[in-house]
């Protein structure tokens, strides 16, 4: 098999498309367990939820597709992104007056933004799911307590802004991605194009609304 | 009207380009913009300096020939008009216009604002084509083709190859204009039969020249001066999954 590297540039794309969609659909499922921490129930469901993420094997039999995913779409938006810069070696000297689609012109670095919150994301409640790190918290002294590691970090304002600032961000990568997907793997519809791309609108403010209700939530209602 | 220039010039391939101001006055409104380049280049012979090197045909929008970037948009600031058609009525007396090259890693500078397009030749040449095998001439109308492939077709095909898509495109890519000859055989029962080994070799080709990838940022359509559309991209997109899949 060649290297995935060697790819043809059409090649690369269906496999960034596809490694989009799957981390899109996660962001879903990911939603709703994190959407437990909103239930007044000390933590109950969310921590139910996260110890099914962690000990089920279909769960985790996913997980790795997941790293593969998360790994090869950065690889290869890296990857294409360097080739671009070097196929204009000579920059305009006035900026750009084309129309485009806005966000599509700063995936490379909304991208670098999502990649970064991601590592944050791995050392708070990754690393402790693994037993990389001592937890914070924990219930019945062993497994992690991941519902007051939540709040914990949340009770920190300046934790929280962070964390909503980076998911907004998130939420313009993701406004792109969708309808991009769809393109690069030829999926180009006079119909269910402007559809998806609406979809796509919706998709990425209830991603950021949904995921920013948690921190919006500990900031004010329970402080 | 009177304007000033920004007019990007270069010795040479290899030589170090830079910016010159002209000056040029009493421009006629219905002037075209390379009527005026040419008002620029005339005053420029009569004062013993070198003209400024600019591509230009057929001067009626469908050779492809012209080029020039201006004021941050490939063809400047008409939508779907080449560089010849469009009229310095689209400008203010008194304005700056910055005129530059194509710049594009597969489109070198040949001098100040002509480049070398002969890459989106190679494309062509690597399978752009229909083989036939001449005789005599058959029948029209003896293979029957569907009225909305025919038009799509011919949309794609309207394509004249100047290389305002990769001007536009932020990547330097060519996907609009490989899509859009792609397209026009994809299309149509004659270039179904070669499809395959088609997009196969002209993408190997786009890839190998060194155009960027695309991004999905439409610039391409946007500026295309025949409005070919991204759906072709797409097309092309399904086509070479197709291709390699099977
Ligand atoms: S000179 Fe032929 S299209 Fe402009």
């Amino acid at each position: 098999m060649k290297s995935i590297l060697n790819y043809s540039s059409l090649s690369k794309k269906y496999v960034m498309a596809v490694a989009g969609i799957f981390l899109m659909t996660f962001l879903v499922v990911h939603l709703a367990i994190n959407l437990c921490l909103l239930r007044n129930d000390d933590g109950e469901w969310f921590n139910a939820a996260a110890h099914f993420m962690g000990t089920n094997y279909i769960v985790k039999f996913f997980e790795i597709f997941l790293f593969l995913g998360i790994l090869i779409h950065v690889l290869l938006g890296v990857i294409l992104q360097i080739q671009n810069w070097m196929a204009r070696p000579v920059a305009y000297k006035s900026a750009s007056k084309s129309t485009t689609s806005f966000l599509s012109k700063y995936m490379i670095y909304t991208g670098f933004v999502v990649f970064v919150f991601l590592i944050i994301h791995f050392m708070n409640f990754y690393f402790m799911k693994m037993g990389w790190v001592e937890p914070t918290f924990t219930l019945n002294g062993e497994e992690p307590d991941f519902y007051l590691v939540a709040k914990a970090l949340f009770a920190n304002n300046l934790y929280s802004i962070i964390y909503i600032v980076l998911i907004t961000v998130l939420g313009f990568h993701l406004n792109h991605a969708f309808q991009a997907a769809f393109q690069s793997l030829g999926l180009n519809h006079p119909v269910y194009t402007p559809i998806i791309k609406k979809f796509a609108t919706i998709y990425s403010i209830l991603i950021v609304v949904g995921f920013n209700i948690i921190p919006v939530y500990f900031l004010f209602c329970n402080a | 009207m009177n304007l000033t220039l920004e007019i990007w010039r270069q010795e040479s391939p290899k030589a170090k380009g830079k910016f010159e101001t002209y000056k040029v006055q009493n421009i006629s409104a219905d002037c075209s913009f390379l009527e005026m380049l040419d008002i620029l280049n005339e005053s420029l012979i009569d004062k013993v300096q070198l003209p400024i090197n600019f591509d230009h045909d057929c001067r009626e929008g469908i050779c492809g020939m012209c080029s020039l970037y201006i004021n941050g948009r490939p063809h400047g600031p008409d939508d779907e008009v080449t560089t010849c058609q469009l009229h310095m009525r689209k400008f203010k007396d008194g304005d700056t216009i910055t005129i530059e090259p194509w710049r594009s890693k597969a489109f070198p500078v040949i001098k100040d604002l002509m480049i070398n397009r002969n890459a989106f030749d190679q494309i062509i040449q690597a399978g752009g084509y229909v083989s036939v095998t001449t005789g005599g001439v058959p029948d029209a109308n003896s293979i029957p083709v569907n009225r909305e492939d025919a038009e799509l077709a011919m949309d794609a095909a309207a394509c004249i190859g100047c290389g305002a898509c990769v001007a536009a495109c932020k990547n330097a890519s060519a996907m609009l204009f490989v899509a859009a000859k792609v397209s026009q055989f994809a299309l149509l029962p004659q270039g179904k039969i070669e499809a395959k080994d088609r997009v196969k070799a002209m993408v190997a080709k786009m890839d190998e020249l060194g155009f960027g990838n695309c991004t999905n940022t439409y610039a391409c359509e946007a500026e295309c001066p025949k409005g070919i559309s991204v759906s072709n991209i797409a097309r092309m997109n399904r086509e070479f999954l197709c291709a390699n899949v099977k």
